[in-house]
């Protein structure tokens, strides 16, 4: 089978404090260290198990961005994933959520995807609109919130985190599905996955490869606007009680309100 | 979604006429672009394992005295075992790749980044460069794999910078040799499934490879060491210890034997110990800035700031001097004096940082909370393995004098 997993390339989590540009409203991301989606490695290290198990199957990488975005693809190359797509042009500058879906979703249905794996939501933008978007553009189901994969025939099967655990969830294939954060350890790429990553067939892909008019992506494309952008408000203070004896049932009931309990 | 930009700075990008961002305080020069993306991916990897697997422990196995064994299949699996050498399950990266997981992992700690030097570069690289292709085939692949571990004998109780002076003696006796002898301060040497030993024989000094439970080879650990407590220290004792002909290195003969494998270690060391000088300049900085004392962070104190704009400078010397000398083995160029001069120096520098990082944290900065006490111990060792600091200023005094200041 062909497994796809689309991927992102974001600001480090880790070491850029995020800015937004008070005249575009939105990330900076120029002049920022620039990296894989962390939330991406667990996908991909997800996506790799499920074809290492199934056996005779390819796993490829998808994203759309800059061409700087060749450097996180080819961190899940050498993660382990065989090859990458890479959709670039000038004109994706600007895109929302449903141009990057109606892009990654022209891409998928190209290769003929059997199983598309994507994060839940990415670490920077936090839309988690993208997937759902490419199940729509592709006709097919998305299983969401998956901690467990498993295809059985031509079905996908999957764990479906919930509140209180988890549900089996299953839909014919091809799908889309989308990981529950925390549910797959990242591996890390290896020395020798590092080595052949770049030995790895990489593919670049402009607009016109697949079909996409200009105005259908990008600002002109855009469908989403950031209105305005604001200061979260500051916390107020917590609430301190004194135990009349109750404290324990309070405290719990407060828990509970917040289903922390 | 997606930003059609320039979205990372590069040199050319600053213009005269316009003031260039501020450099990040951890890389003032920009030393991450002089990086290939592959570079960049085994840092940023080797960087992240160390985070999320060493620190958590080190502190611990510090205190204990303990080597974290339970790393070995986790850094055999990331490929950093060899991970310089081409061929036998080595994933064959660039020097300066290999510079760069010791700089990462030395971050984390010198015993660490020592394990792996030793297993890279003094145990599996003499039996690459000098072993029989039966010797390579055994050992190599299991080696990388983290299956067998090796040591390296050199240095004994009463020749350490002189090691031409070694009592340690392999005698022929037919199909054999015949080892006597003590090898002291053994990195891995407890631990060690295969040793390759230095030895005096009728034919100039010749290594050996001898393998644990070999009759007439044992060990004893070192105890109460107050540096690289993380890492085992051993003594290895010969007493008429017969190992086959074969076991011989057929590759070379004479004292540049070791030496070679020395400058394969010692250029690990250069890049290790900006690592570690990386994280006490690191940590400090942090700490001084949210160090409230007199009202204001202790960072907006002259004395605070100068030690940091030291630690600062030397942390890019020391970066810098590393790189090159990484390019330089890259290309072929590398020379024993430029090694001596990035250890020397390197690890000089990176010793005066963690002692000075100490005093910006205060009492904060002699508990295993923090790294900084655990990291200048730890380059108290470094500071004269592998070549004392002396002796590399010896080295250096002759490269470029021509005297020889030894003997």
């Amino acid at each position: 089978m062909k497994i796809y997993v689309c991927i992102k390339q974001i600001p480090d989590p880790n070491t850029v404090v995020s800015k937004l540009d008070p005249s575009t409203r939105r990330l900076v991301r120029s002049g920022v260290s620039l990296v894989l989606d962390p939330g991406d490695e667990s996908t991909i290290s997800a996506a790799i198990k499920l074809r290492d198990t199934i056996g005779n199957s390819e796993l490829i990488a998808v994203s759309m961005g800059p061409t700087s975005a060749q450097e996180a693809m080819r961190r899940a190359l050498a993660m382990g994933v065989d090859s990458a797509i890479l959709v670039t042009d000038p004109a994706l500058a600007g895109s929302d959520a449903l141009s990057t879906a109606r892009v990654l979703a022209a891409v998928l249905k190209k290769e003929n995807a059997g199983m598309i794996f994507c994060s839940t939501e990415s670490t920077d933008g936090y839309t988690g609109m993208v997937p759902g978007g490419i199940a729509e553009f592709l006709g097919i189901p998305q299983l969401t919130f998956a901690r467990e994969i498993n295809v059985e025939g031509q079905r996908a099967v999957i764990k479906q985190v919930t509140q209180t655990g988890y549900r089996t969830v299953e839909s014919s294939l091809p799908a889309v599905i989308t990981i529950a954060s925390g549910s797959f350890e990242a591996i890390y790429p290896t020395m020798k996955g590092i080595m052949s990553a770049r030995k790895k067939p990489f593919t670049q892909l402009t607009l016109s490869d697949l079909g996409i008019e200009a105005a259908q992506v990008g600002e002109a494309g855009a469908r989403e606007q950031v209105m305005t952008i604001g200061k979260v408000e500051a916390r107020a203070a917590g609430q301190v009680m004194k135990d009349d004896g109750n404290a324990a049932s309070t405290i719990a009931d407060f828990l509970q309100r917040y289903q922390l309990l | 979604m997606y930003h059609h930009e320039r979205h990372t700075i590069t040199m050319s990008s600053t213009k005269t006429s316009q003031q260039a961002l501020m450099p990040p305080a951890t890389d003032l020069y920009y030393i991450d672009h002089l990086l290939s993306e592959e570079e960049r991916m085994v840092r940023d990897t080797v960087r992240k394992f160390v985070g999320e697997r060493v620190l958590p422990i080190i502190g611990d196995h510090f205190e204990a005295g303990t080597f974290p064994r339970e790393l070995i299949p986790e850094i055999a699996g990331l490929g950093l075992l060899g991970m310089h050498l081409e061929g036998y399950g080595c994933a064959g990266l660039s020097a300066v790749c290999y510079g760069l997981a010791c700089q990462e992992l030395e971050a984390g700690d010198s015993g660490l980044r020592s394990f792996v030097s030793v297993q890279g570069s003094l145990a599996m690289f003499p039996i690459h460069k000098f072993g029989s292709e039966e010797q390579k085939q055994r050992w190599l692949p299991p080696m990388a794999r983290g299956e067998a571990i090796g040591c390296f004998g050199l240095t004994e109780p009463d020749s350490g910078s002189d090691p031409g002076s070694m009592r340690t003696t392999a005698r022929r006796d037919g199909d054999s040799y015949i080892l006597n002898g003590t090898k002291m301060w053994i990195t891995n040497g407890g631990i060690a499934d295969i040793a390759v030993v230095w030895a005096k024989t009728g034919d100039g000094i010749r290594g050996f490879l001898v393998e644990r439970g070999t009759p007439g080879f044992s060990s004893s650990d070192v105890h109460h060491k107050l540096s690289l407590r993380a890492s085992v220290t051993s003594e290895l004792h010969f007493e008429e210890c017969r190992i086959p002909a074969a076991n011989m290195l057929p590759g070379v003969r004479g004292l540049r034997g070791p030496l070679s494998c020395l400058d394969e270690a010692r250029y690990g060391i250069a890049w290790g110990a900006s690592g570690a000088a990386r994280t006490c300049y690191e940590v400090a900085l942090d700490y001084a800035k949210t160090r409230v004392q007199f009202d204001r962070p202790i960072a907006s104190f002259q004395l605070v700031q100068e030690k940091l704009a030291i630690m600062a400078t030397e942390l890019v010397k020391a970066q810098l001097l590393a790189l090159q000398l990484g390019r330089l083995k890259d290309e072929g160029l590398i020379h024993p004096v430029q090694i001596s001069l990035a250890k020397r120096n390197n690890v000089r520098e990176a010793l005066r940082t963690a002692r000075e990082a100490r005093s910006v944290l205060g009492a904060n900065g002699i508990t295993l909370e923090y790294p900084i006490s655990r990291h200048s111990n730890n380059l108290e060792s470094v500071y004269t393995y592998e070549g004392t600091d002396d002796i590399h200023t010896l080295i250096i005094g002759q490269a470029i004098t021509g005297q020889n200041a030894f003997s």
